[in-house]
């Protein structure tokens, strides 16, 4: 599994589809490293998938179109909970997945 | 006034390359000089809805490909080396934030002008506009279209397009002049700009929209597909959802070219090809636009037709193709011809098949068959 590390940063795990793996080198899992402002506030998916979007250039456009709603058919699990909303906090501990379900033929 | 008329030689003999665009991916398919032969390479992006794939005629090594797959958000790749490597584009199509619009895909791609090597065009869905000048690597909004205060006037929301979303298409650029754009959109008509895309207005005198109220309105009407008569960019052609026609400038009242078509097959079609030598000559490919839009060949007897008239008179087309029971489809990027003499023709089927013509149309072959649905066929 790829990872990175920073300070003043949560480190939150990412889970890949395979769509999207051309971008992580083929890597089904990675592990980002997020900013927090205080260690008692999480982070929201929005840094999560902008801590992936400097690591791996272009994957978030694929996931979030330009107003910044998630696209149709890609589906994003916090922990256990599927998320729309961008500002969802991620708590310590919790990975992100990332589900990309395939549509029509 | 006269016409003014460029009259590109013919290309010597020597290989022909069509790159194919398709639903789960892009191929590309080679000839020998005697476009007897034919080699399927490929595929490039396998899974991947690939709507248009076009090579730079300015530096003969460029490839873009307009890309998304069923789940992802839309791309545009970039090859520098003829299509043996790929890379994505660092700023793809998209619209401002402020906007609350999105691209859903990217639909066309244009090469600028000769005088601008690394300028390019995209077409999106929904009905956007954008300008790369660095070859396909960064893309940015053409302002003067998708920020005109009439846009949404012209094209209706961006819920009120076809299933599969509204589409701005045939971006042409005047060869004798850069600034000189011309755009169709489905729907929304024909735009024409004269200063590089700051301003545009309404090209659809003549043209109907039966599926209007106002059947002759200045704007909302559906063309599928234009192209620039070759050697004479002052005649435009147009396949519409109402009809074919052809604009002769400096006028700007389009002809209605489709009456002498056969009743039976109707004048509906997607694409429309220029001869890129005679004015007067360009191809159509018929589908049936009658009752609920079947959208196939009509009778499951495909043909193309032509003209060597300007439009006056059209000929059935259709040696050694299916006589009966093929029931596939032509979409607007899917014909091409290339630049040989005689004319090679080539279309490509939604049901995968790739046609040839090695004689202006008169004959046909199959040379690739069992691909995916053919989105877009470009000859180089």
């Amino acid at each position: 599994m790829a990872s990175e590390s920073s300070e003043a940063a949560a480190i939150v795990r990412v889970r890949i589809p395979s769509p999207l793996r051309s971008y992580t080198d083929g890597e089904a899992e990675v592990a980002v490293a997020v900013p927090v402002l205080a260690p008692e506030l999480p982070p929201a998916l929005a840094s999560v998938l902008a801590a992936l979007e400097r690591r791996y250039r272009g994957i978030r456009f694929r996931i979030v179109d330009e107003q910044g709603r998630m696209r149709p058919h890609v589906k994003v699990f916090v922990g256990a909970d599927a998320v729309r909303d961008l500002a969802t906090p991620v708590p310590a501990g919790e990975d992100v997945m990332i589900v990309a379900a395939l549509s029509g033929g | 006034m006269p016409r003014a008329r460029t009259t590109p030689a013919a290309r010597p003999a020597q290989s022909t390359s069509l790159l194919v665009a398709t639903r789960k991916g892009l191929w590309r398919l080679a000839s020998d000089p005697s476009r007897r032969s034919w080699k399927t390479v490929g595929p490039a992006f396998l899974g991947h809805i690939v709507h248009h794939a076009v090579a730079d005629p300015r530096d003969g090594r460029t490839i873009l490909a307009a890309a998304r797959t069923g789940h992802l958000g839309p791309t545009v790749f970039r090859s520098a080396d003829r299509g043996k490597t790929w890379s994505e584009a660092a700023q793809p199509p998209a619209f401002k934030p402020a906007s609350g619009r999105s691209v859903d895909h990217t639909f066309w791609l244009t090469p600028g002008h000769a005088s601008q090597p690394g300028v390019w065009y995209a077409g999106t869905s929904p009905q956007g506009l954008f300008r790369s000048e660095d070859s396909g690597a960064t893309w940015v909004g053409v302002d003067g279209f998708n920020e005109h205060p009439q846009r949404k006037a012209w094209c209706g929301g961006d819920q009120d397009g076809t299933p599969d979303g509204g589409k701005l298409h045939s971006i042409l650029v005047d060869p004798r002049d850069a600034a000189h754009l011309v755009i169709g959109m489905s729907s929304g008509g024909v735009f024409e700009s004269h200063d590089a895309g700051g301003s545009w207005r309404p090209l659809n005198r003549g043209v109907r929209a039966e599926f209007l109220p106002d059947p002759n309105p200045e704007f909302g009407h559906d063309p599928h597909c234009l192209r620039f008569a070759g050697g004479n960019p002052d005649r435009i052609w147009q396949q519409n959802h109402c009809g074919i026609y052809r604009l002769d400038r400096p006028g700007d009242a389009w002809v209605d070219v489709s009456g002498a078509m056969p009743k039976s097959v109707g004048f509906v079609g997607f694409p429309i090809v220029a001869h890129p030598r005679d004015p007067d000559t360009a191809w159509v490919f018929p589908m049936d636009g009658t009752d609920v839009w079947p959208r196939v060949s009509p009778g499951g007897r495909p043909a193309a037709y032509r003209t060597r008239d300007a439009g006056a008179t059209w000929r059935r087309q259709d040696a050694g193709l299916p006589e009966s029971q093929a029931w596939w489809t032509v979409k607007r990027q899917a014909m091409s011809a290339d630049a040989r003499d005689p004319v090679g023709l080539y279309f490509g089927t939604t049901s995968g098949e790739v046609w040839a013509s090695r004689d202006e149309g008169r004959t046909w072959r199959c040379i690739a068959r069992h691909l995916p649905h053919i989105y877009a066929i470009e000859a180089g």
